[in-house]
């Protein structure tokens, strides 16, 4: 009946892209990649499917972390590196909340490195999305810790000699349930992945290959560009072949211990001969295998690479916490105090 | 054999001390024996004192464990200065504890572990017992190791098993010394050992058997009787303060209807309170174990931003790591409670030893102007007090609150009167109504000068709060220089009103005289009991012992003023003395400071009080 529907919750009006957008003025540079995640997000909210009012945005420091001050959400903006701590405490105090963490690769693979690893391995409902241009860009220009080794920035004049972090590789490390990664280029597809990672339960790592234009200009240029990408980015769908190519002829196997890159109608291989992507499989290897695959003998990948579901920290918590109010006789502050040894003198 | 008839001796209090190897079971006997206490109604305060080494070699200095307990017919203020009776399970803690011991004390060792290998591995050169250091002491040389195998072995118990009994024999002579009920502490080793019965039997076997022992020697004379105290009627439990401390937070949720949300990381001594609030999930507590402490304070924030009761609990250096957030939770004027377990310092300093070193790090150790409000307790007991009341403040003023405890209160224990949760005061959080046309993050209340708060999931309140500064009112992130300066004053100024919130500072003494005696936090008892006795002697003294520190209470000019001498007590080298003297210079303050990470003992305060009043 058509009263059923209206009965259902008239105080949340259906969100738009429109709930979500600010008159404030927004002061990345021009042409930077954060203004097309922002617009991406905007529109990926009204699909999650909470409540406008359920929706929090937390960042730590950095270009991408002024990111809750350009959208109309709960937001909180936190200490550099932070953000995943302070999400963390939203998410348990509250797991009713849809909580979103902003963080770039300086925020989230230095200075909160630890934060990082540890949210991911317990596995808390929150949605990160990485802003990762291999560069610190508010502080200027330095290198960053996915600074490509060579690198000569401010702080390596004569190129970095540290070897760059993969952000999958981290998260399979962590024993991450989710892991996506996708081009600040792509509106549409980083929409969309957003919503997948906005609907797995779990801590959901969405790495997007964002351009800095000051410091680090075109440093996806191999990934993004109109003429390479359809060559050097293999978007993987769970249950499809893993496909890519201007002509879509080219594929992934398993060759040994190792992944290959064949072409269909070559030697015999036909599309049959193609790994189908199952991005929730518990076993990570593969997926592992797909984080780590870089150019030239490999497509990078993007699209979801992993979405396994696994027990939710926020939800065990008050699984114990509602079996532990059944079974304690002690319900109330004063039992607790006059429980044990009480001597009435 | 005809037993002799012992004269039984009434006597005001008496300090017990027992000391042994780290594994020897000293805490627990001496929580045994402080229970017993408790139960016959004597007042009490108890102090373990233990090694940061988990299991130091056997026998070493190093590896000593103590447990020191003072009871009494009136009111016990503090574990004592020195013992009347020392319990010493072998030559290192003879050794270590022997400078603690009155002169003419009843002294009780373990006979089997003073040979010669055993009594040089201590850093004795002779024999203790021989060589005249231990004249003029009552010495009970008990053979309690081997007396104690030869009853457990019967019972089919291994001879490392039965090693662990042994400390019953040592509390059964006391039990006997204070003319106690056996059964109570066989009921305590019956709770102690409830899964393994063969265990508690062992223990009551032996605890008997050293009751009797004691019964049947001649050394003991006679025994003491402390009576139960008259003045004190009620329900009563012993307590540690960071039991307290934990208590006090789950009071302060109850009251205030906000869930209880800890964020911390271990660290001695604040490590219990962690515990303590990890076992009451059915009180609906989340505690949260974070990776380190950065991660623990800042989950508390975002605990408090989702309108949770958040607390953070850590000792010195964690208080260090959680600073530039305690600065977040000041810009974004989020109540939050951060605990402080204070302990020797700098840097790792002394873990297990207290001190009163982090008093200016709580005031000042941030970045710009970042005002919090400061408090300590000042017993074991009261930590349940003031924990209550820096949840609400800090949630009803919506700020910061440090409570600084130390090591000494966190682990010592005292009796306390079981309070009413329907007698606690309330605590009110300012939140806004949903769809409030007029929100505004960063309105205030004109009294208060505190914002509202408003949670995530309300509607029609969407906002951003974070670390950037923010215009008044409006909320927006502003580098407005004019702002930023109305800010700063405004959030000083709302920590400054809290002086309208807090009780007056009540003096222990006369309010005018010769020498004003100033405490603050976990040195309490130990002045309190010094000025008192010198009061006793006549001597004009009075003593102000600070809870409240920022903002200070509104009478202590007043105070300050009454005095021709004002003298600053502090476990440190005087850094409440620097604060009074920025707060009120026109006053001189003498100062009194130890940093040994040992409490103060009553007879130092005295004769330092004494020398100021002849100085007069």
């Amino acid at each position: 009946m058509a009263n059923e529907f209206q009965t259902e919750d008239l105080s949340t009006p259906i969100v738009s892209k429109e709930d979500f957008k600010l008159d404030q003025p927004v002061k990345w540079c021009a042409g930077c990649g954060d203004y097309a995640i922002l617009s991406s997000v905007q529109n990926a909210l009204p699909e999650v499917g909470v409540r406008k009012e359920d929706v929090v945005i937390v960042s730590g420091i950095g270009c991408s972390s002024r990111f809750p001050y350009y959208i109309n959400t709960y937001g909180f903006h936190g200490l550099h590196g932070r953000g995943s701590a302070v999400a963390s405490g939203i998410k348990i105090a509250n797991p009713k909340l849809s909580v979103w963490q902003i963080t770039g690769d300086g925020d989230c693979m230095a200075i909160g490195g630890n934060h990082f690893i540890h949210l991911v391995r317990r596995n808390i409902d929150i949605n990160i999305l990485l802003f990762n241009n291999r560069i610190y860009g508010l502080t200027k220009g330095q290198f960053s810790p996915t600074s490509p080794k060579g690198l000569k920035t401010k702080s390596s004049p004569d190129g970095t000699i540290e070897s760059p972090f993969i952000p999958g590789e981290l998260v399979m490390g962590s024993q991450g349930t989710f892991f996506a990664r996708i081009p600040d280029t792509e509106p549409q597809r980083m929409k969309e992945v957003f919503v997948e990672a906005a609907k797995h339960k779990g801590t959901s790592v969405v790495e997007i290959l964002q351009n800095c234009v000051i410091f680090n200009n075109g440093i996806h240029y191999s990934i993004t560009s109109k003429e390479l990408k359809d060559d050097h980015q293999i978007y993987l769908e769970h249950g499809k072949p893993m496909i890519f190519g201007k002509n879509k002829n080219k594929g992934l196997m398993l060759k040994g211990m190792r992944l290959k890159v064949v072409t269909i109608g070559v030697n015999g291989i036909s599309e049959q001969d193609i790994l189908i992507h199952n991005a929730k499989s518990p076993d990570d290897a593969l997926h592992y295998m797909l984080v780590r695959m870089t150019l030239p003998e490999y497509p990078v990948a993007t699209g979801v690479i992993r979405s396994y579901d696994d027990n939710v920290y926020e939800d065990v918590m008050e699984a114990q916490i509602k079996k532990a109010r059944e079974e304690n006789k002690i319900k109330t502050v004063d039992d607790l105090m006059n429980s044990g040894n009480v001597w009435e003198i | 054999m005809v037993k002799k008839k012992r004269k039984i001796i009434e006597i005001d209090d008496a300090v017990v001390k027992f000391a042994g190897d780290s594994g020897d079971g000293m805490q627990l006997t001496g929580t045994q024996f402080s229970d017993t206490s408790a139960f016959v109604g004597n007042d009490l305060s108890t102090f373990p004192d233990y090694p940061a080494e988990i299991r130091a070699p056997q026998g070493t200095v190093a590896g000593v464990s103590g447990f020191q307990v003072h009871i009494g017919h009136k009111e016990v203020k503090t574990p004592g200065d020195l013992a009347d009776v020392l319990v010493a399970m072998n030559p290192a803690a003879l050794k270590t504890n022997l400078k603690w011991v009155k002169t003419g004390a009843t002294i009780i060792i373990d006979i089997d572990n003073f040979e010669s290998k055993q009594y040089k591995k201590a850093g004795y050169e002779t024999d203790p017992l021989e060589d005249g250091t231990l004249d003029g002491f009552n010495i009970v040389k008990a053979p309690i190791t081997t007396l104690n195998k030869s009853i457990v072995i019967e019972m089919g118990l291994d001879s490392k098993t039965a090693d662990k009994t042994k400390n019953q024999f040592a509390v059964g002579i006391l039990y006997w010394l204070f003319d106690r009920d056996l059964n109570f502490g066989e009921q305590f080793l019956d709770d102690k050992f409830k899964s393994k019965p063969q265990l508690a039997l062992a223990n009551k076997k032996v605890l008997r058997a050293g009751y009797d022992y004691a019964e049947t020697i001649e050394t003991l004379e006679s025994r003491f009787q402390i009576l139960p105290i008259k003045e004190r009627k009620g329900l009563f439990r012993n307590i540690t303060g960071n039991n307290a401390v934990a208590w006090g937070f789950l009071a302060a949720s109850e009251r205030s209807g906000l869930p209880l949300f800890l964020g911390s990381y271990p660290i001695t001594p604040a490590s219990e309170i962690l515990q303590e609030l990890s076992k009451r999930k059915h009180l609906g507590v989340k505690a949260f174990q974070a990776e380190d402490e950065i991660a623990g304070i800042n989950s508390a924030i975002g605990a408090s931003f989702a309108g949770n009761l958040a607390v953070t609990t850590t000792s010195g250096p964690g208080l260090a790591l959680k600073s530039e957030a305690i600065g977040l939770a000041v810009i974004t004027e989020l109540p939050l409670v951060i605990v402080d377990v204070q302990r020797g310092g700098p840097s790792t300093g002394l873990p297990t030893k207290s001190e009163q070193g982090d008093l200016l790090q709580a005031l000042y150790g941030r970045n710009g102007e970042s005002p919090v409000i400061v408090i300590a307790a000042s017993s074991p007991a009261n930590c349940f007090d003031y924990a209550f009341k820096a949840c609400k403040l800090s949630i009803e003023h919506m700020t910061p609150v440090i409570l600084l405890t130390d090591g000494y209160l966190a682990n010592g224990s005292e009796l306390w009167k079981i309070p009413k949760m329907s007698d606690l005061p309330e605590i009110v959080p300012r939140f806004v109504k949903d769809n409030d046309p007029d929100f505004k993050p960063y309105r205030r209340d004109l009294q208060t000068l505190s914002r509202l708060w408003a949670l995530p999931g309300q509607e029609g309140l969407r906002h951003r709060v974070g670390s950037l500064e923010k215009e008044d009112v409006t909320g927006i992130v502003s580098h407005d220089p004019l702002n930023h300066e109305k800010m700063v004053r405004l959030r000083e100024e709302k920590v400054q009103r809290v002086a309208n919130y807090i009780p007056e500072l009540q003096l222990d003494g006369e309010d005018s005289g010769d020498l004003l005696v100033i405490g603050w936090g976990g040195t309490y008892g130990s002045l309190l009991s010094a000025v008192q006795d010198l009061q006793r002697e006549g001597k004009s003294i009075s003593l102000a012992q600070f809870n409240y520190i920022k903002p200070l209470p509104k009478n202590t000019k007043d105070i300050l003023n009454g005095f021709k001498k004002i003298v600053v007590c502090e476990l440190n080298l005087g850094q409440f003395a620097i604060y009074l003297r920025s707060q009120f210079p026109q006053y001189a303050y003498l100062q009194y400071n130890k940093v040994q990470g040992l409490p103060f003992m009553i007879y130092e305060l005295k004769l330092k009080f004494n020398q100021i009043l002849e100085e007069l």
